[in-house]
C-alpha cells in the first residue's frame, strides 16, 4: 500500500508540471494585468512600458514560466523598469514554495491572499457538500426502496426542477423571498449578503445565519444529480443475487439495505464524492458572487478579470494538487471498502 | 422412507404474474403440490417454465413490482405464508425454510466476509452469543467440507472457488437447521466433478439430518439419484407428478417422455442419437387456451388445442395433465 501511494505521488509530478505549464500559458495569453491597473484613468504609454518591464511581462512566456517555477534569484531583473536588468531577483519559485506576490493586491504574497479566503470557502462548501451527500443518501436510498411509488415520482419531479434551474436564479429567488420579502412582511428574515453583520461582528451564530441561503442554493442544484445517482446505484445493487440471498436468510430489511446493499453501492458513490471534494476548494463562483461571500470563487474570478496570474495560478495549482491527493485517498477508501481491490 | 407421512407444506393453486412493459407474463398458472416431512421433491422442466418463480413465490422472494402473486395458498405447518406480514415472513426465511441459488459466484456478498455472512443468520434467528455463532459457523464449514474452516471465516467470497462458494451457500442455509431446504438449480453453474460433490453433500443432508428438500433442476439425471418424488413443470403448469421410479419407468405425459428421450444414458447404444424436443418453449405473454405443450407434442389431438387438461390422478399417486393415453395414442 505504501509503495502504491509513493508511486502515485511520483507519477503526479510530471502531470502537475504539464498542467501548470498549460494553465500558465493560457493565463498569460488570456489576460492583461495592466489593462485595469490605473483604475478609471487610462494608463500613460510610458507608464505602461515601465510596468510591463517591472512585472517582467516583456519576457517571453517560457521565461516567465521558468521564473514562476524555479524563481529568478539566479539572475538579474529590471525592478525599476528603466530597461536594464540590474537588480538581483528575489523570487524563489513555486518549487521552493514561493507562489509570488499578487499583482492586484500589490506586494501581498499569493499564499497569504489565498489562505485568508480558503477557510471561508471551506466552511461554506463543506457544509453544502455534507448537506448534499447526507440528504442525497437518504433520498436516494428511500426512492430506490420504493421505486415508482408516489413518493419516488413526486421527488423525481422536484429534483428535476432543481436540476434544470440555473444557480443564480435559485440564489436570487431565495434571497428575494427569505431576505427581502420576509423583512418587508415583518417576519424573521435571513441576511442578504456577506459573512456577518459588521455591527455584530464575526460570531459563529452570524456566520451560520449568513450561510443558510448560499448553502441551500448550492445544495438545491447538486442535490438532484447526487440523489439520482445514488438511487440508480442502489437499484442496481438491490437487484443483485446476493441481496436475494440476504433476503432468503430472513435478515431484517434495514440490515439488508444499510449493510448488504449500501456497502456495495458506496463504491461508485465514493468515486464521485472523491472527484467532487477537491473542486470544492475552488469555491462556488456564482453563489459566492451573489451572496458576496468572501471565498475562493470570488478571488478566482477577480483574479482572472484583472489578470492576476500569480493568484489564479496559486488557486489552480492548489486544486490540481488536491485532485491528485483526493484520487489517492479515494483509491485507499476503495481498497478498504472492497476486499477484491488490492494494490500490491 | 419416513414412517410418518406428514404433510407440512401444501401449495394450492399458486398463480404468479409479472407485469412488464411488454405485457403480462404468466409465469406460474395454478400450481398445487404438497411435501411430506423428510421428503425430497424434485422439480424439473426447461428454463423459464416457472420452477424458480414457484419456489420464490412460496418464500415471497419475488420482486414486487413487477411480480405479483395473484392467487393461491401456501400452508406451512398451519401458517398461511402468503398472508403473513413481512416481519413474520422474515422469521420463516432462513430459520424454517432456507434456500440456495443457482449461481454461487454472484449469490454471496462480495464485500462481506464469509464469517459474517454465515453468522448473521444465527444472530438474527437465535439467541446465540457471537462466540457460539462463530463456533457453529466453523462446525458448518467443516461439515460441508471446507478445510481449515477457522481461518477461512475471515476470507471473502472471491477467495473461494465456485464449488467452495456453493458449499458455503449450503452451510449458510443449514445454519439454523431449517426443516425445508429449497435448492434452485444448485449445480447448474458448476462443472461435473463439483456437481457430483454437491449432490453427494445433499444426499448426506437427507440421510444424516433428515431434512426435507425441494430440488429444482433441469437435469433428470440428477433427479434419479436423490429424489423421492418428481414434479414436471411446463409453461407454469405442473404437467406430471409421480414417485421417482414410477416417472422413469412409466412416464405419462408426452413432455416427460420427450425429456427422458433427450437424456444421455450409459446403457443405450451409442449410434442411437439423442432426441431433442422440436419447437421453442412457449410464449408466456398470454394465458394458453389449450394444452401449452400441444404445439410441440407428437401425440397432439384436436381436443388438446381447444382445452387445457387439468392435473389429475391417473393411477395410484401418479398424476398427469394430458388428454392422451400415450400407450395407445388415443384420448383417455
Amino acid at each position: 500500500m505504501t509503495r502504491y501511494i509513493v508511486r502515485r505521488l511520483l507519477q503526479a509530478i510530471p502531470l502537475l508540471l504539464v498542467i501548470s505549464l498549460i494553465l500558465f500559458v493560457l493565463m498569460q495569453n488570456a489576460t492583461d494585468p495592466l489593462a485595469t491597473m490605473g483604475g478609471r484613468t487610462p494608463t500613460r504609454p510610458e507608464d505602461r512600458a515601465r510596468l510591463t518591464r517591472q512585472l517582467g511581462l516583456d519576457k517571453p512566456v517560457y521565461i516567465q514560466y521558468l521564473y514562476w517555477l524555479i524563481g529568478n534569484d539566479w539572475t538579474k531583473v529590471d525592478l525599476d523598469g528603466d530597461g536594464t536588468a540590474e537588480t538581483q531577483g528575489k523570487r524563489q519559485g513555486v518549487l521552493r514554495g514561493d507562489f509570488g506576490t499578487s499583482i492586484v493586491q500589490t506586494g501581498r504574497p499569493v499564499t497569504t491572499v489565498i489562505f485568508e479566503r480558503l477557510p471561508n470557502t471551506l466552511i461554506l462548501m463543506l457544509t453544502a457538500e455534507f448537506v448534499i451527500v447526507l440528504g442525497a443518501l437518504l433520498v436516494g436510498i428511500f426512492s430506490a426502496l420504493r421505486q415508482y411509488s408516489l413518493f419516488d415520482n413526486i421527488l423525481t419531479g422536484i429534483l428535476f426542477i432543481g436540476y434544470s434551474m440555473p444557480i443564480f436564479f435559485v440564489a436570487l429567488s431565495t434571497m428575494y423571498i427569505f431576505s427581502i420579502n420576509f423583512q418587508r412582511w415583518g417576519l424573521p428574515h435571513l441576511p442578504t449578503v456577506g459573512m456577518f453583520d459588521p455591527k455584530i461582528g464575526k460570531t459563529t451564530g452570524q456566520i451560520i445565519l449568513h450561510m443558510i441561503l448560499p448553502v441551500f442554493s448550492i445544495a438545491f442544484i447538486s442535490f438532484a444529480a447526487y440523489s439520482r445517482y445514488i438511487r440508480s446505484t442502489m437499484l442496481e445493487v438491490l437487484g443483485q443475487d446476493y441481496i436475494r440471498t440476504a433476503r432468503s436468510k430472513g435478515l431484517p430489511k434495514r440490515e439488508i439495505t444499510f449493510i448488504h446493499a449500501l456497502k456495495n453501492a458506496s463504491l461508485p458513490i465514493v468515486t464521485i464524492v472523491g472527484l467532487d471534494l477537491p473542486l470544492l476548494l475552488g469555491g462556488a463562483v456564482v453563489t459566492e458572487r451573489i451572496f458576496a461571500w468572501p471565498g475562493m470563487g470570488r478571488l478566482f474570478i477577480d483574479g482572472i478579470d484583472r489578470g492576476d496570474t500569480p493568484v489564479v495560478m496559486g488557486i489552480l495549482m492548489l486544486i490540481a494538487v488536491s485532485v491528485v491527493i483526493f484520487q489517492i485517498i479515494t483509491d485507499i477508501v476503495y481498497a478498504w471498502l472492497d476486499p477484491r481491490i488490492r494494490f500490491d | 422412507m419416513s414412517q410418518e407421512q406428514h404433510v407440512f407444506l401444501e401449495v394450492k393453486d399458486l398463480r404468479t404474474r409479472f407485469h412488464t412493459p411488454e405485457g403480462t407474463i404468466y409465469a406460474v398458472n395454478g400450481v398445487s403440490f404438497s411435501l411430506n416431512e423428510g421428503e425430497t421433491l424434485a422439480v424439473v422442466g426447461e428454463s423459464g417454465c416457472g420452477k424458480s418463480v414457484t419456489m420464490m413465490s412460496i418464500l415471497r422472494l419475488i420482486a414486487m413490482p413487477p411480480g405479483k402473486i395473484v392467487s393461491g395458498e401456501v400452508t406451512y405447518r398451519d401458517r398461511k405464508l402468503l398472508e403473513l406480514s413481512e416481519d413474520a415472513m422474515e422469521h420463516i426465511r432462513g430459520k424454517e425454510i432456507a434456500m440456495i441459488f443457482q449461481d454461487p459466484m454472484t449469490s454471496l456478498n462480495p464485500v462481506l466476509t464469509i464469517g459474517r455472512q454465515l453468522t448473521e443468520t444465527l444472530r438474527t434467528h437465535t439467541p446465540m452469543t457471537p462466540e457460539q455463532c462463530r463456533e457453529r459457523a466453523i462446525t458448518l464449514l467443516d461439515w460441508v467440507g471446507i478445510p481449515d474452516a477457522t481461518k477461512r471465516l475471515y476470507d471473502y467470497p472471491h477467495q473461494f472457488s465456485g464449488g467452495m462458494r456453493q458449499r458455503v451457500m449450503i452451510a449458510m442455509a443449514l445454519a439454523c437447521t431449517p426443516s425445508l431446504l429449497i435448492a434452485d438449480e444448485p449445480t447448474t453453474a458448476l462443472d461435473v466433478t463439483i456437481q457430483a460433490q454437491i449432490i453427494e453433500l445433499a444426499k448426506r443432508l437427507k440421510q444424516d439430518v433428515g431434512m426435507a428438500m425441494i430440488w429444482i433442476t433441469h437435469d433428470l439425471g440428477v433427479v434419479a439419484g436423490m429424489a423421492d418424488r418428481v414434479i414436471v413443470m411446463y409453461a407454469g403448469f405442473i404437467v406430471e407428478e409421480a414417485d421417482v421410479d414410477d416417472l422413469y419407468d412409466n412416464p405419462l405425459h408426452p413432455y416427460t417422455i420427450a425429456l427422458l428421450q433427450a437424456l444421455p444414458r450409459a446403457d443405450r447404444r451409442r449410434e442411437k442419437s439423442l432426441k431433442s424436443i422440436q419447437g421453442a418453449p412457449p410464449n408466456l405473454l398470454a394465458e394458453p387456451v389449450g394444452c401449452p405443450f400441444a404445439p410441440r407434442c407428437e401425440f397432439v389431438q384436436d381436443r388438446c388445442v381447444r382445452e387445457n387438461p387439468l392435473l389429475q390422478i391417473v393411477e395410484g399417486k401418479h398424476k398427469a395433465a394430458c388428454w392422451v393415453d400415450v400407450k395407445t395414442g388415443g384420448l383417455r
